[in-house]
């Protein structure tokens, strides 16, 4: 029979880095994040699950860190905010939010791009396409932004989207093609690695 | 805000899991999802001191088709029941209605049997598994036990899982091309439902309310008159008899009666058309 214990052994790979730390079994992923492994990039705002400041992808998938115990996430993959650009280099998903303006005071933003990144991902490989409005209006559900009613934000992740969209197919069928020449572009590089890591960690 | 220290054990099977329940009892809570427990001990109005982490037992999430009905995994996500193919063919109004639980970083983490173990009135699921007539699968030091939906919520967050117990497995009949329904009023997005209904057409309909009371309920008055061959108006007119809707910040008791009345009327109708393989959620 397994033994409970009050502190145990986190060992989480964050934006590629292994880390492992004992902390105790109530530290939440959030928590854990930010004062353990130091990345302050994920904010926490209501606490409560409501809000989705504190996403991040857990395995692939957008979680409320705020809700899940850094124990859950032992063994896994987390990608935070700080884990998306590739050196100078945005996200696609971080550019859309540049290009059309999709926030304001910046509290919500790493949450939204990164709900937004999973988003964009499943509809690539679970609904095979782009995000419509409606889908991105729903699929945001749940993050609040208080500053811009949303119309930019909506903007900017339809735009993310079919970036991210446009870069997985041209990395797919540079792939097909065995072109040295397009796999060497690091953002398609990059676009083509998430899209493969996300789409093989479903837990 | 932290939760009260608590001692941590991840099961290594469901045996393991029963283990450590029989061994700590009342103080110990099992750790599916968490989506409901850790907010309620977030704010210390859950303090168990050993919690089971049996979130990896793989061997429960799963979808299985035995024929007449479909068996759902207790550690099925909201996210892969929404998404499972052979839900959405044979019992749609369970994966439409698992898409509509609190939003997509939720769907990923929470489970079908946590959000029955839970056994929130305002919870979109029991209601879904109550209107199917479904049954909820345990295992425990006694055994196996299967229980039906309807003798499964006995009161406020209070279900009929021993402590020592575990969901298994969640069975729905398969529902052919019956029609159904699932209405969720709320104002913002991500809430709550203030009242939400789930509905299925066929030779025994079924229509199951949330936020009705203190537990998800049967609206028996309804299915009456539809075996009497009621209209939809009529029947709606039923919505709220015997409920003890609660009373908060969103909505009075006769308000919520109210709502039941419309929303069960919709869904109704929806139920009714012809054309519903795409279903009826809002």
């Amino acid at each position: 029979m397994s033994v409970p214990t009050p502190e145990i052994s986190v060992a989480i790979t964050v934006n590629g880095v292994m880390t492992e730390h004992e902390v105790e079994a109530r530290t939440l992923l959030v928590h854990h994040l930010r004062e353990v492994v130091g990345l302050t990039g994920t904010n926490i705002g209501c606490d409560s699950t409501s809000c989705g400041a504190c996403t991040v992808l857990l395995d692939g998938e957008s979680v409320k860190s705020c809700t899940v115990l850094a124990a859950q996430a032992d063994g896994g993959t987390v990608t935070t905010i700080e884990g998306l650009a590739d050196g100078d280099a945005l996200h696609p998903m971080q550019a859309a939010f540049r290009e059309h303006h999709g926030l304001q005071c910046g509290y919500c933003t790493p949450g939204m791009v990164m709900a937004a990144v999973s988003l964009s991902q499943e509809a690539l490989t679970e609904e095979g396409g782009v995000l419509t409005e409606h889908a991105v209006r729903k699929g945001l559900e749940g993050n609040l932004c208080r500053c811009t009613g949303y119309q930019n934000i909506v903007a900017a992740v339809m735009a993310g989207s079919a970036e991210m969209a446009g870069s997985a197919e041209m990395a797919g069928s540079a792939e097909m093609a065995g072109s040295a020449e397009m796999a060497g572009s690091a953002e398609m590089a990059g676009s083509a690695d998430m899209a493969a890591s996300d789409a093989g960690s479903g837990r | 805000m932290i939760p009260a220290a608590f001692s941590y054990a991840r099961a290594e099977s469901i045996d393991d899991a029963l283990a450590l329940l029989a061994e700590h009892g009342d103080d110990a809570k099992l750790l599916a999802g968490g989506h409901s427990l850790l907010p309620l001990m977030k704010l210390r109005l859950a303090t168990p001191s050993v919690l089971v982490d049996v979130g990896r037992l793989q061997e429960l999430s799963f979808v299985r088709d035995d024929g007449d009905t479909l068996a759902i995994g207790g550690l099925t996500r909201h996210h892969d029941v929404e998404h499972s193919s052979v839900l959405r063919q044979h019992v749609p109004l369970l994966a439409a209605a698992a898409g509509e639980v609190g939003d997509p970083q939720v769907r990923h983490r929470g489970t079908l049997g946590g959000s029955l173990a839970h056994g929130d009135p305002a919870s979109d699921l029991p209601a879904v598994v109550l209107a199917l007539r479904g049954s909820i699968v345990v295992r425990g030091g006694r055994g196996e036990r299967v229980i039906p939906a309807d003798d499964f919520f006995v009161g406020f967050l209070e279900t009929a899982l021993a402590p020592d117990e575990i969901i298994t497995e969640v069975r729905v009949p398969k529902t052919g091309g019956a029609g159904w329904a699932f209405e969720k009023f709320n104002r913002r997005a991500q809430d709550w439902a203030i009242v939400g209904v789930a509905a299925v057409g066929g030779d025994q309909p079924g229509v199951a309310l949330v936020n009705m009371g203190s537990t998800p309920v049967r609206a028996s008055a309804v299915e009456a008159a539809l075996r009497v061959g009621a209209s939809v108006a009529e029947a709606a007119a039923h919505a709220g008899d015997d409920t003890e809707p609660p009373s908060d910040l969103n909505a009075s008791p006769d308000y919520r009666r109210h709502l039941a009345r419309v929303l069960v009327g919709r869904a109704l109708t929806t139920v009714a058309e012809p054309a519903t393989a795409s279903g009826g959620s809002r």
